[in-house]
């Protein structure tokens, strides 16, 4: 069975053998059963690579999970075997996810992803190859050139970190072909060219191929899915599509489940027991100041109407709280429209999403937002960078036993005089580690969770996930913490958290 | 009491009155000092060239509350008004704010409807057959109306629809939004087509920074409030931002201007940047982006590595550190109470150091009698500590810069620049709140800009108002204090711009772009 006819001739032989383009559609019979079994192993891959990313996973971590992958799902004896698996299962997919702007959105970014790091796993040898099959116009730059900017050059890659040696071999390119170089400010920039080097230059290919994948998506939905396969494959190939991009979508949150409705009474009590630590963060915080800004307001009020808050309540419990602060006269004209809006009732009406951990995870609060991953954003990041990890451990034994003796003991003037002494002694470990600053950003996050009741060791095992930036394994253990039960699926979602706590909630109880 | 009219010929009422109230009226405005100020108007036929006839037309009749002798006796004319009495009289006869009425006569006579039109077709208004003539009606406008009423999605088929729409709905606030695949207006009919995905195209990058922002490292002013003690954190953002957006972005084209209360806007109008993905603008956002808020950060500026990427390093050489020593540190008085220098202090992880400078300067308040501003004294002594031989740690050294970028680098609103739909306001409106106009501002001569002295909406009129007796030329903005604020945007932003989109175009012209053949 032929599934696509290739509109042009297929592309040379195979020059890179591991690493394929998809520039074309391979002109191969597929059997029925393999259209589906490959595309479910390749989602697999692509479903595990969302995972890791969602999880804040570093490059390096990254690379070494996708090969895992790749090897456990797409692996096969025969080398040509393998890469035709990997071709079809693309395209299958391609016909699967180009259907609307969500599923291409998703498809794209995850099938980048694994370009990326299969790019990365080449041999240096290889990854030229593929350069030069992109047919990129970009040259290194002259000898005469690189002295120019050599300083400028040496300093970025100074910036960046201190290894890196001395890469002479540099690409000038526009600066919008590398937007993840500019982010990282890992390229010198000057007059609107990015200056690549070469063991940077998988940002480049990865960029290209994303955009070469973006249009081609565009165009398998206009040609190929709406015009030929939705209705002449009615009855063999379109089941198998459709049914592919729902079955891994995982829970959609967008409506609220029918059980799930709650009342305006009950919901200071389901905050302090099913919350989520972040939306917890933000309805105390709104209870506290009668205020929240536009991305706290967003997050919390679109998981309220997840959870099941109709509008009318939805709109009343916000106004019970910002009238005090602005007045209802304001809250009316002000803030109603945007929580009508989430609702679908203003605008461009359609029924807004809730946040999921990812987007949460990677928003970007500023001064005064309450919003984002507690986990994340209370914190500092890369303090661990320069020091020894082993006075950091010493440290926090002692922190933590000094933590620990405090809520054992009963008597207040005991507590007092341990807790002095127990400062002194910890202050003069800190100062000698110069990391005092840790603790100041980490107690936020500590006495947060203490609100919610976990301590002890849970906490540790919390703080230390944290450290490594599980941000959504940190939640998922702050989860079994606080509900003694456990949670195999892991937070993905705080609707999903929400669900899960008033299930064990609701278990307990029976 | 006696009341009689000084009449003052006054053009510049004409729009109120056809618009409004269709041909007679006559208004009374009572403000503060009790004196009338009354618009009255003969019958005028609305029709071709509107305002133009004005000479014929209304009268602006001043009953000052007192009133001598001579000045009843006989209605005066008012060229025998003489300038120190004019100088008076326009402090006290246009009230001081903002109104609709007044707006409607800014809309009318001021507002530059044709410049604004220009910069947005960017070359598309003319005859050359590479014209794109649907671009300026896809792009999007928003209008703010009284009491709060929010219109998106306007759009104009050329200047005249343009202008004829702002004067008639008189809005508030005028925001601008992207061009869009389609005509934003009619984006349902298109959605029903099918095939026509109605999505942002183009839109120019843009910045938008807020002086509420610095909240926590000023000590003059809170929230809306500016003075001139915190405004230069606005200049040297936009000297930061304009020279990388220049030098390392290789933009041209780049307008600043006032928002009018309390912040700035940038608009980055090169054909490359209105056409960046909103993948590229966040990247661009993100290159940006030293200071990362959150209440429970301690520590909000990180600087790793060993150097400063080139970008950083000069606008800290060139830039902050000039301004934190010279200026910030004693206009702030950073370094004059506990509270103040604590903050700092947070900044060092070392707490031995810290708390080694909190003792000396807790000790020492009253000792230093010296001449020498207190906070120059103690930044110097930080510094000591902190870049001694001794402080072999880098963090350590790195402090001094993470505690001048905390204070001065450019804190940026990331959401307004990494999105393509994001509206921003419009250049030359007028801020409700505080009435001024929201002018452009030269970046090569941002240290000279004052918001205290940005012409308001009274300010405006009243000028018009006193020299309507003078001249009776063209433009009416060139008799008032915004005609500086035209002509700037004419020569320095528009003129180039729309050199370099006729350049543009004839080079596509030229060049057929061959398109990829990809296949599915």
């Amino acid at each position: 069975m032929e599934i696509v006819r290739s509109q042009r001739k297929p592309a040379d032989a195979a020059v890179v053998p591991a690493l394929s383009l998809y520039r074309s559609a391979p002109a191969l019979e597929v059997r029925l059963e393999d259209f589906e079994l490959y595309a479910i192993d390749r989602l697999r891959v692509l479903q595990g690579i969302s995972d890791g990313l969602s999880r804040g996973k570093k490059p390096d971590e990254m690379e070494k999970l996708v090969s895992e992958l790749w090897r456990a799902h797409m692996r096969l004896q025969d080398p040509s075997e393998e890469m035709n698996k990997d071709i079809i299962s693309h395209f299958v997919l391609r016909l699967v996810y180009c259907r609307t702007e969500d599923l291409r959105k998703w498809f794209l970014s995850m099938e980048t992803s694994l370009f990326r790091y299969r790019f990365r796993l080449e041999s240096s040898e290889s990854q030229r190859l593929l350069m030069s099959e992109f047919q990129l116009p970009y040259k290194a730059i002259s000898h005469a050139e690189f002295e120019t900017v050599k300083d400028k050059l040496n300093q970025v890659a100074r910036s960046t970190g201190p290894s890196s040696n001395a890469e002479t071999l540099f690409f000038k390119v526009p600066f919008e072909e590398v937007p993840e170089l500019v982010a990282g400010r890992r390229v010198f920039m000057l007059k609107g060219f990015a200056y690549v080097a070469m063991n940077q230059i998988v940002s480049l290919v990865a960029t290209q191929f994303r955009s070469n994948l973006s249009k081609a998506l565009v165009l398998t939905n206009s040609r190929k899915w709406t015009s030929t396969v939705r209705d002449k494959e009615k009855n063999r190939l379109t089941p198998i599509v459709e049914a592919l991009s729902t079955g891994y979508l995982g829970p959609d949150y967008s409506q609220p489940k029918e059980f799930s409705e709650i009342s305006l009474k009950d919901i200071d009590q389901l905050a302090s027991s099913s919350f989520p630590l972040c939306m917890r963060h933000l309805f105390d915080k709104l209870r506290e100041n009668h205020h929240l800004k536009h991305g706290g307001r967003m997050q919390l009020g679109l998981f309220l109407k997840a959870v099941g808050l109709k509008l009318e309540d939805a709109l009343a419990f916000w106004k019970s709280e910002f009238s005090q602060k602005v007045g209802a006269e304001r809250f009316d004209k002000e803030y109603s429209y945007s929580i009508r809006h989430n609702y679908g009732k203003e605008g461009k009406r359609t029924d807004y999403t809730p946040y999921a951990c990812h987007k949460i995870i990677s928003s970007t609060p500023s001064v005064g937002d309450h919003h984002g991953c507690p986990y994340r954003h209370f914190r500092l990041v890369d303090l661990f960078n320069q020091k020894s990890d082993v006075l950091y451990f010493l440290v926090f034994i002692y922190y933590n036993s000094a933590m620990h003796t405090i809520h054992c003991e009963s008597i207040r003037a005991a507590q007092k005089s341990i807790v002095h002494m127990l400062q002194i002694f910890c202050f003069s470990i800190i100062v000698v580690c110069n990391c005092h600053s840790l603790f100041n950003s980490e107690e936020n996050l500590r006495a947060a969770l203490g609100k919610m009741g976990v301590g002890g060791r849970s906490l540790d095992d919390i703080l230390d996930k944290v450290r490594s930036r599980h941000y959504q394994v940190a939640c998922t253990l702050t989860f079994e913490a606080v509900h003694a039960a456990s949670c195999d699926s892991g937070i993905n979602h705080p609707n999903q958290y929400f669900e899960a706590s008033q299930k064990t909630l609701q278990t307990t109880v029976s | 009491m006696l009341w009689t009219p000084t009449r003052i010929v006054c053009n510049t009422l004409i729009n109120l009155k056809s618009e409004i109230f269709g041909c007679y009226v006559r208004i009374l405005v009572r403000r503060e000092h009790s004196s009338l100020v009354s618009l009255s108007s003969v019958p005028f036929k609305k029709g071709k060239g509107e305002h133009r006839n004005l000479r014929l037309l209304p009268t602006l009749r001043l009953y000052p509350r007192i009133m001598t002798k001579e000045e009843t006796s006989a209605e005066r004319d008012d060229m025998q008004i003489d300038g120190r009495e004019l100088e008076h009289l326009q402090v006290s006869t246009i009230p001081g704010g903002f109104s609709a009425d007044y707006l409607k006569l800014y809309y009318g006579k001021l507002f530059p409807h044709a410049d604004i039109y220009r910069w947005l077709s960017y070359g598309n208004d003319g005859k050359h057959p590479a014209c794109d003539h649907s671009y300026f009606g896809r792009r999007e406008f928003s209008f703010t109306l009284e009491n709060d009423i929010y219109v998106r999605f306007q759009s104009f088929n050329n200047a005249v629809d343009m202008e004829n729409s702002i004067r008639e709905k008189c809005p508030y606030k005028i925001d601008i939004g992207p061009v869009y695949s389609v005509d934003p207006a009619k984006r349902h009919a298109y959605a029903q087509s099918g095939n026509n995905v109605f999505a942002p195209v183009e839109r120019e990058l843009i910045f938008d920074i807020d002086m509420s922002d610095y909240d926590d490292v000023r000590y003059c002013c809170s929230g809306a409030d500016v003075c001139l003690n915190c405004w230069p954190l606005m200049t040297i953002s936009m000297k930061v931002l304009d020279t990388a957006l220049r030098d390392d972005f290789g933009f041209n084209h780049i307008l600043w201007v006032y928002s009018g209360r309390r912040g700035v806007h940038c608009w980055v109008c090169d054909g490359r940047a209105r056409r960046l993905s909103n993948e590229q603008r966040a990247a661009i956002a993100d290159y940006f982006r030293v200071y990362k808020g959150g209440e429970n950060n301690v520590k909000k500026v990180n600087l790793t590595g060993p150097v400063l990427h080139p970008f950083l390093a000069r606008s800290y050489t060139d830039v902050l550190k000039g301004f934190f020593e010279g200026k910030l540190l004693a206009s702030q008085n950073l370094f004059a109470t506990i509270e103040r220098f604590q903050k700092i202090l947070e900044i060092i992880p070392d707490e031995s150091i810290a708390s080694e400078l909190l003792d000396k300067w807790q000790g020492n308040r009253r000792s230093s009698i010296s001449k020498e501003d207190v906070n120059v004294v103690r930044w110097e002594q930080l510094k000591h500590v902190l870049q001694s031989g001794k402080q072999k740690a880098q963090g350590l050294r790195r402090c001094v810069e993470e505690i001048i970028f905390t204070y001065t680098y450019p804190r940026l609103d990331m959401e307004v620049s990494k999105h393509m739909n994001h509206l921003l306001k419009a250049p030359f409106c007028v801020h409700p709140k505080t009435g001024r106009v929201c002018v452009p501002i030269d970046p090569y001569n941002c240290d000279n800009f004052d918001p205290t002295t940005v012409p308001t909406l009274s300010q405006l009129l009243e000028e018009l108002n006193m020299s309507g007796m003078r001249s009776e030329s063209e433009d009416e903005w060139e008799r008032t204090s915004l005609g500086k604020s035209i002509k700037f945007f004419r020569s320095s932003f528009l003129s180039p711009l729309l050199k370099s989109c006729k350049m543009e175009s004839l080079y596509n012209s030229k060049v057929k772009q061959s398109k990829n053949a990809l296949n599915w």
